[in-house]
């Protein structure tokens, strides 16, 4: 009973990394219907811009944390300006998005091994290593802040998505952009607004995602992980993509703790497939069905 | 240089270019963008290897075996994911493909993640050469035919495809299928030529560089897809000293063709024999390139 407390606990700390950085890629497909494939890129610079802040310039943690977020979000909103805005202006059918965001997370990708080089890097320590004892159940300290920061800036996501102008904009452009424009929502703007606060937590994501693991140009990959928990949720749905992050985090650590900790990514990709299959919209996605 | 390293490099190419041609047909004129080729390239070259080694069959028995197996998978995966729509295919393959890898990383019988060793050398350039040729004619007849023009419809518009009277879906599975084999041939040849396995050669990566290729040809043009391939092929071979930032460049390149020039090297023109005639009847004339295929 302990053991599986103990897993479960486990798998929500890295569900809420998870969930941090699915919710990008539902923000963006939210608004612009296509997955952005550029935004592992963005999450591994995120960890990359904490681990030198932290080690290279001596900053406080905190500093860091935050550092690496505001730098992520200008990455991601750099992104959309170049590889994205012109596909935009002319109307480009979605698989020139998916193409063009491949080649983003590729020069990402190879132009951090290029410059700073393939090597694995490991986050100082930050949080004391001896863990919590509740009741038997041990909990690390970097899980619990992994936790406790996911959820806080979940919350202020859906606060500002649900009770600012600027959310109401986002909400409305998602909905229909031609008739939020003819509204007078400037979607351009709104489209800059959500690759910011996607690229910001990808950025907390990737500084968190960095620490529980380890530093290296291949992050991206791994963390088309929490693109599965995207599409578990239903794409372009907020709350489909966080329940969908801590189921997945928590099947993960259930495979690995009780099968083979080798199953595990196999286990989630053909997850990937059998939602596909049997609910392509996700859980709490909008209908997938080619409309003819 | 030594005509050892030449020749490998060109069976490299060629091998690339059987993968792209499939991809090509599947992208280029199928309109479907597939993540996962690497997968069908992987169940090719082991069911290949697997059929060739284990069971003694003869070499070209072998390969046809790799390209009908790496078939009859993406049957069961097009059943399944083709009624999706567009992008949702695009994902399924990917998550095949990785699949694949991961399935084949734990499947001790091929050995595993370590790889599979010790397999003869039985690929050579006019082995390749000649698979290449067999895949570049048949995808010519395949697309001049009634088959083909139904499937660049699919591409253009699958709501008036349908109302013309195509199949749809049936067109996308033959079209994944015939791609898959192609896939699966150049996976076995693979196998054949490196001697050597091991599912990390099939990874996302791989997938990826094939897409670019067929982006780098221009949507559409088989001659496109072949210069693509032997090109993107020899290039990195030249260079080497410059090989860590190939792949920076590609990505920037990528973007660059998206943004600038979206129908690629080629631009869904072909280079055919009647355009090479006409360029040598009146010189200076520029009209090698004609759209003579769609």
């Amino acid at each position: 009973m302990i053991q599986i407390l103990q897993q479960l606990i486990n798998g929500l700390s890295i569900g809420s990394v998870y969930a941090l950085m699915a919710v990008g890629y539902s923000l963006v497909y939210s608004i612009m219907n296509f997955s952005n494939f550029a935004h592992g890129g963005v999450i591994m610079l995120g960890a990359y811009f904490g681990f030198f802040f932290v080690t290279l310039y001596k900053m406080p943690f905190w500093v860091a944390f935050f550092g690496a977020g505001i730098c992520s979000m200008l990455v991601a909103v750099l992104v959309e300006r170049v590889a994205y805005k012109p596909l935009r202006a002319r109307n480009a059918p979605f698989l020139y998005f998916m193409i063009s965001a491949m080649g983003a997370s590729m020069f990402m990708e190879n132009f951090v091994i290029a410059t700073i080089g393939p090597t694995f890097r490991t986050y100082p320590q930050v949080f004391p290593p001896q863990p919590f004892n509740l009741r038997g159940i041990y909990v690390g300290r970097l899980d619990m802040v992994m936790f406790v920061i996911s959820c806080i800036s979940l919350v202020a996501l859906v606060y500002f998505i649900e009770f600012t102008k600027m959310g109401k904009a986002i909400q409305a452009t998602a909905f229909n952009p031609k008739a939020s424009a003819l509204m007078g929502i400037n979607t351009d703007f709104v489209t800059i607004v959500v690759f910011a606060l996607g690229g910001f937590l990808a950025g907390i994501a990737g500084v968190l995602f960095g620490m529980k693991y380890t530093v290296y140009p291949q992050i991206g990959s791994i963390t088309i992980k929490s693109f599965i928990a995207a599409v578990f949720g239903g794409l372009g749905s907020l709350p489909g993509a966080v329940i969908g992050s801590f189921i997945l985090g928590i099947l993960e650590t259930l495979v690995s703790g009780y099968m083979m900790s080798q199953y595990r990514d196999l286990i989630s990709f053909s997850l990937l497939i059998l939602i596909l299959v049997f609910k392509p919209m996700g859980l709490m996605g909008k209908s997938s069905e080619e409309k003819a | 240089m030594d005509w050892f390293y030449i020749e490998g490099v060109l069976i490299l190419a060629g091998i690339n270019i059987i993968a792209v041609l499939g991809l090509s047909l599947l992208t280029g004129f199928t309109g479907l963008f597939s993540f996962g080729h690497a997968g069908f390239m992987a169940v090719g070259a082991y069911t290949c290897v697997y059929f060739g080694e284990r069971l003694g069959l003869p070499f070209i028995a072998a390969v046809i075996a790799g390209g009908l197996s790496a078939g009859l998978v993406s049957l069961f995966i097009g059943r399944l994911t083709l009624k999706l729509k567009g992008d949702y295919f695009c994902i399924a393959t990917l998550g095949f493909g990785e699949a694949i890898r991961l399935l084949l990383d734990n499947l001790q019988i091929f050995g595993g993640a370590r790889g599979w060793p010790g397999i003869p050398p039985k690929v050579d350039l006019t082995t390749v050469v000649i698979f290449s040729l067999l895949g570049i004619i048949f995808l010519v007849f395949l697309i001049n035919s009634r088959h083909g023009r139904a499937m660049i419809a699919v591409r253009e518009e699958e709501l008036a495809a349908k109302v013309m009277g195509i199949d749809v879906y049936r067109y996308k599975v033959i079209s994944l299928f015939i791609s898959a084999v192609y896939a699966g041939v150049a996976g076995g040849l693979l196998g054949y030529y490196l001697t050597f396995l091991q599912p990390k050669l099939f990874g996302l990566q791989k997938s990826t560089e094939y897409t670019i290729m067929v982006i780098f040809g221009g949507i559409g043009s088989i001659s496109g897809s072949v210069l693509a391939a032997f090109f993107l092929t020899v290039l990195p071979e030249i260079l080497r000293s410059f090989a860590v930032w190939r792949f920076v460049i590609y990505g920037a390149a990528v973007i660059f063709i998206m943004i600038a020039r979206p129908q690629g090297l080629m631009g869904g023109k072909e280079i055919t024999l009647k355009g090479i005639t006409s360029i040598l009847k009146k010189p200076g004339k520029n009209r090698a390139i004609r759209s003579g295929e769609v």
